[in-house]
């Protein structure tokens, strides 16, 4: 077991380091062949390792000491449970799917095999972090992540405002890996472990304890710990205020929207507090400030993607406000319900990215949706995969967004945790905006009148097959998956080993003995279904019989639409608040200390001094030769002179 | 018998005009590589005043020496007077100061 789990992580970063050393003498086929066999190895290798933990089998073993410091070892190891073993299986899934569709998306990039080998090591790095048995590997894993994450964002690196994004990203995620790494030194000064199974085994011993943060203020260990174990997700997971970078991550190769931003890095903070559940279900104060942070995300930033109008950043939003979703669930401490929506949301974002991909291709790399209109006879395939995942977005019943989702906030409705109850709210309220944003990207796109000029019209077709091949792969779980996973995750004890249950009330309890069937049909019983339709019907309104409608109003609201535009402003008073600072500091020690210390005094002083002895001594030398004799002869008689004095 | 006393007052007036004709003269090379001479011609009057003060032959074995060293050098020394003034059409020394920084 532990050799298949190192032979999943290893496949794909052999294939990265080949491709990645030496694939310029490799070329573009082999580059490709390789990458997709290493990846395809994993997703093999993973759903082997998922039926056998389905029939029982566990894994927790250190497979490396790395160092021993202060007793303390730090160790890669693995954990194979069913909660790594399937994420797994979506990260390779996913992963395997985004690696056949570049080949089609990148076909005409120059520097198309250094992002093969780029997606490659990403893979390795979730994988790493998803098997972790330990904290320390997971932080590996988290900014091994993190870096191929910024590595692609500003993959097409002549462009200005892509390099800018990938600095923004890697800079805000800076500051949730503070908190992160901080309540890692937290886990391992209160409990001197970082290996899960010991940090949970002393957990219920920390619970009571406090500690002093000065001013007299005490604080739960577990609640801070949690909290500050909770920055770290928020900036992985980009929930608020730490979601800014995710809308600008756009500026990076779609598939790599669709892997990394939306289906599986971003997922890592989701994953992290689903991993720690047994020690959130002892902090109930992080569990509400989790939940209220992911319930405000999920609103928020849905209402976004109702004005934006660049294809890939409604789908950005989207993926916002469903990371929001899948924190509130996990805020509910509904843990399996978080992971389930961390599931379907991973298939059918992934095809809602693709599929955006393939217009954004047929459109000749125009992402605007004011010039798409009337794509579907154009684009058949593309627009069934997309329907598909709309559907799922926006929880039509029958499809796995449907499950997951409608479980999810029926357990917020009935958790005890502080806090719920506005959270349900606004979940609700965002079910109604995520049907109005999606529908008015589909009517934008794929229904109403072409407003593409002439030269794209006449040169749309629908996309090769290495493209639309994985639109379908991801477009049969995000139909399928919901009914497969509904009951065995839910209701089941699929996740009895790997996620802890509430010690109060448990939010999930109500699905211990529902069917997916069952639930299915008891789906005009729940208000979400009323509120999707909702949503439906202002979209069918405005923006297929009535298009003129949605600027008018856009027009009527005014200063509250131009604060959506910028995002409600979070950019600029980052800018102005921790940014500008920054640049004035930088300023000042790039003209003060670079330019007049270093350059000014160590550098150029050095020279300047010498050549200013030089000037004075090359004086002495005039060339004339009974000059030199003298002063020969003049200093062998003082030298005499000093030594007959002196002896 | 002349005392050695007269032998050395006798060399250091050499050796002190051959070193002031090397300061003072700017006019001639020849007359530099003669003051050379007369320096190492001083040298030896003091071997061989304190060879014959000392009963020691070996002064004036280096005497031998010191002859031939200044023969050959006094050999370079013209052969290089001579490509000098092939190039320059001059030996005067203070036209010679092309050492200088």
């Amino acid at each position: 077991m532990a050799s298949l789990a190192l032979w999943i992580i290893l496949a794909p970063l052999m294939a990265a380091l080949v491709t990645g050393l030496a694939g310029s003498h490799l070329g573009r086929r082999l580059t490709h062949m390789l990458t997709i066999a290493g990846v395809a190895v994993s997703c093999v290798l993973s759903f082997w390792v998922l039926l056998r933990v389905l029939g029982g089998a566990r894994l927790d073993a250190p497979v490396y000491t790395w160092m021993v410091s202060g007793g303390i070892p730090f160790q890669i190891g693995f954990l194979v449970d069913p909660l790594s073993a399937l994420l797994a299986l979506v990260v390779t899934f996913v992963s395997l799917a985004v690696h056949i569709y570049s080949i089609g998306y990148m076909a005409d990039d120059p520097g198309d095999i250094r992002f093969f080998s780029y997606i490659s090591l990403f893979t390795f790095a979730m994988l790493l972090l998803v098997l972790a048995n330990n904290f320390l590997q997971l932080f590996i894993g988290w900014e091994g992540v993190g870096l191929v994450s910024y590595l692609l964002i500003g993959f097409w690196f002549e462009k200005p405002t892509a390099t800018a994004a990938a600095l923004k990203a890697f800079l805000v995620n800076r500051i949730g890996d503070l908190g992160f790494i901080l309540g890692i030194a937290m886990v391992l000064h209160y409990t001197g472990s970082l290996a899960y199974a010991a940090v949970f085994a002393r957990v219920p011993d920390l619970v009571g304890t406090t500690v002093n943060l000065g001013f007299g203020w005490h604080v739960q260990v577990l609640t801070l710990m949690g909290l500050l174990l909770f920055v770290g997700a928020m900036g992985k997971s980009a929930q608020i205020p730490l979601h800014v970078w995710l809308p600008d991550s756009m500026e990076g190769p779609t598939p790599i929207s669709a892997l990394i931003h939306a289906a599986t890095m971003v997922t890592a903070g989701v994953y992290l507090v689903a991993r720690l559940s047994p020690l959130y279900i002892h902090a109930p104060v992080a569990l509400s400030v989790i939940l209220v942070i992911g319930s405000l995300t999920a609103f928020f930033m849905g209402i976004l993607g109702v004005v934006a109008t660049d294809i890939k950043r409604v789908i950005a939003y989207s993926t916002l406000s469903q990371l929001g979703y899948m924190m509130a669930g996990l805020g509910a401490s509904a843990f399996a319900a978080g992971i389930f929506h961390l599931v379907t949301h991973a298939f059918f974002k992934a095809l809602l990215f693709l599929a955006a991909g393939s217009v954004i291709l047929a459109m000749h790399h125009e992402q605007d949706m004011r010039k798409m209109g009337g794509l579907r006879k154009y684009l058949p395939v593309t627009y069934a995969t997309f329907l598909v995942g709309a559907l799922a977005l926006v929880a039509f019943p029958g499809f796995s967004g449907y499950f997951s989702k409608d479980a999810l906030i029926d357990a917020v409705g009935q958790s005890p945790i502080a806090g719920a109850a506005f959270a349900y709210v606004l979940l609700l309220l965002s079910v109604f905006v995520t049907a109005l944003y999606t529908f008015r990207m589909l009517f934008m796109v794929f229904h109403g009148t072409e407003r593409m000029d002439a030269h794209t019209r006449e040169h749309l077709h629908e996309s090769p097959w290495v493209v639309t091949l994985p639109l379908v792969m991801l477009a049969v779980p995000a139909l399928a998956v919901g009914w497969i996973l509904f009951h065995p995750l839910l209701g089941g004890s699929f996740f009895a080993s790997s996620l802890a249950t509430p010690l109060g009330v448990n939010p999930l309890a109500r699905f211990a003995h529902l069917t997916a069937w069952h639930f299915f049909l008891s789906a005009w019983d729940a208000p979400t279904f009323y509120l999707m339709l909702a949503g439906l019907g202002v979209a069918v309104y405005g923006y297929l019989w009535r298009p003129e409608w949605p600027a008018r109003v856009a027009a009527g609201a005014g200063p509250l639409y131009r604060m959506l535009l910028q995002g409600y402003g979070f950019d600029a008073l980052y800018l102005r608040l921790g940014a500008a600072g920054s640049v004035l500091l930088g300023r000042g020690l790039w003209k003060w200390g670079d330019e007049r210390v270093i350059d000014g005094m160590a550098v150029n002083g050095t020279a300047s001094r010498i050549g200013w002895l030089g000037s004075l001594v090359r004086k002495l030398q005039t060339g004339f030769l009974y000059q030199y004799a003298f002063t020969m002869v003049s200093a062998l008689v003082v030298l005499v002179f000093w030594a007959l004095v002196r002896y | 018998m002349i005392p050695l006393n007269d032998y050395l007052i006798l060399g250091a007036i050499l050796f002190a005009l051959a070193v002031m004709g090397l300061f003072i003269n700017r006019k001639n090379l020849v007359v530099l590589l003669m003051c050379v001479e007369l320096i190492l011609l001083a040298v030896n009057i003091n071997f061989v005043a304190f060879s014959r003060y000392l009963m020691n032959r070996e002064g004036q074995i280096f005497v031998f020496f010191v002859l031939t060293v200044a023969a050959a050098e006094s050999a370079i020394g013209l052969a290089l007077l001579v490509v000098v003034f092939r190039h320059r059409q001059s030996i005067n020394v203070q036209d010679l100061d092309q050492l200088k920084g």
